[in-house]
């Protein structure tokens, strides 16, 4: 029997409600698949489920509150069977269906089972109840969220001994090889300079194991998957950074795919759970309309944080001659526990490198 | 199509967007990115909004071009059908 529990959905969420149950009892589920939609303080969230089997029970209720790891369903493993439980044909009725239809008095005798043999499912006796008032369930998003970011962000400068190192990176290069190879596209797949920033984020980060990790119970354990949290601003306020998956290995096609789906996905308000518990570490990038240099908070239990300012033009001296140029400035936010400023400098300045060479990014 | 309803069109696109977004409240002379909080993803898919709908297409060299909501409407204008 496998229980499946609530996933971690980030460290700053550390609970959830159940909005709505995808599957039902006797319904094979495959590894990935969303099982539930759950709500959280920012965004209502499409639960994956990563083991294959059968929906044996769903234990979770519809609105029920829960803490990270309470077990919401049981799951048979393929092949397992439920033992025998007797001789005369018993009627099924889930636990959830029958405490929902104790609390909301109703008369189980009635209702005829869509599960496997008959069983009672929570869905058909729901089915039943009279519809409950829409506003019961309804959450001061905002509100929440703020109260969410606040105690992450709190715990970070609580706990993290930050250090900070920024440096300039010249852009001319990177952007004249951003506007060719868009020339070349329709507009759907243009690639926006974020995704370069990103991509060299990523492929710079291979050679620094000390800032993607986490710091877990006094200890630094560094992740070989680059998972990079991208901080996306909600246009109601409040921010989410959900994960941009093994971004290392994208070619920048498929990064500037993913992060246009992650961006759009995530101010719809359907992210994967996968893709909120995962980051290694983040980026935060101000894009054109932000300021020109940002030192942003590590994201506990990460390690690091890599921001990014409003790219302009500015002054810049190259072999004895003074230039304009694209510029944007980089910052690190890092954990003196795991790494030195030294380390954080040498970071920044393989950024700049790989920046230099935008053709060698799209791999 | 005329002026008017490219407006309309252009504005539609733009509430997709940023549901928030009050037409009558834009200043058609001030630079639209001033007046509603577009970052350079919802941009391009403002863009890609109005290329889908009236079948414009809109190179990068000419996006700076589209500073106004004015500019936009009269560089649509000159090349929708």
């Amino acid at each position: 029997m496998i229980e499946f529990k609530l996933p971690s959905l980030g460290a700053d969420m550390d609970e959830g409600t159940l909005l709505e149950w995808k599957v039902k009892p006797g319904d094979a589920v495959k590894k990935g698949q969303v099982i539930a939609i759950v709500d959280t303080t920012k965004a209502a969230v499409d639960v994956e489920c990563w083991q294959a089997g059968i929906v044996h029970e769903l234990i979770a209720e519809i609105g029920q509150k829960m803490p990270v790891g309470t077990v919401m369903a049981t799951l048979l493993e393929p092949g397992e069977k439920v033992g025998a439980g007797g001789t005369a044909p018993r009627r099924m009725i889930s636990p959830a269906a029958r405490k929902y239809a104790q609390e909301k008095s109703i008369d189980l005798d009635r209702i005829t089972g869509s599960g496997p043999h008959g069983a009672v499912t929570l869905d058909d006796v729901e089915k039943a109840a009279p519809p409950p008032p829409a506003a019961e369930k309804l959450i001061d998003r905002t509100a929440e969220m703020r109260k969410t970011i606040a105690a992450a962000m709190a715990r970070s400068k609580r706990e993290i001994p930050h250090y900070y190192v920024a440096e300039d990176i010249p852009l001319a290069h990177a952007l004249a090889w951003l506007q060719n190879a868009n020339a070349r596209r329709g507009m759907a797949e243009r690639l926006l300079p974020a995704a370069l920033l990103l991509k060299a984020v990523a492929v710079a980060l291979k050679r620094y194991p000390e800032l993607n990790g986490f710091w877990r119970d006094g200890a630094y354990l560094p992740v070989a998957n680059i998972h990079l949290g991208v901080a996306i601003s909600l246009r109601q306020g409040g921010l989410i950074a959900p994960a941009l998956l093994d971004a290392d290995a994208m070619p920048l096609t498929q990064l500037m795919q993913a992060l246009t789906d992650l961006v759009q996905r995530t101010r719809a308000g359907s992210l994967k759970s996968s893709e909120l518990g995962a980051a290694t570490v983040t980026v935060t990038n101000l894009g054109d309309q932000g300021s020109q240099t940002v030192f942003g908070v590590i994201t506990p239990p990460q390690v690091a944080l890599v921001g990014f300012g409003r790219i302009t033009e500015r002054p810049w001296v190259e072999d004895g001659a003074l230039k304009v140029l694209p510029v944007v400035t980089a910052s690190l936010s890092a954990d003196h526990r795991v790494s030195d400023g030294h380390r954080g400098a040498l970071f920044l300045r393989e950024l700049a490198d790989l920046l230099q060479r935008p053709e060698g990014l799209d791999q | 199509m005329n002026e008017p309803e490219i407006r309309a069109v252009v504005l539609a696109t733009l509430q997709s967007i940023a549901p928030e977004v009050e037409a009558d409240a834009l200043r058609g002379d001030r630079p639209l990115r001033k007046q509603v909080d577009l970052d350079s993803m919802d941009w391009l898919n403002f863009l890609l909004g109005l290329n889908q709908r009236l079948k414009v297409e809109i190179p990068e060299v000419d996006y700076a071009k589209l500073v106004t909501l004015d500019d936009v409407v009269a560089y649509l204008q000159a090349r929708a059908a």
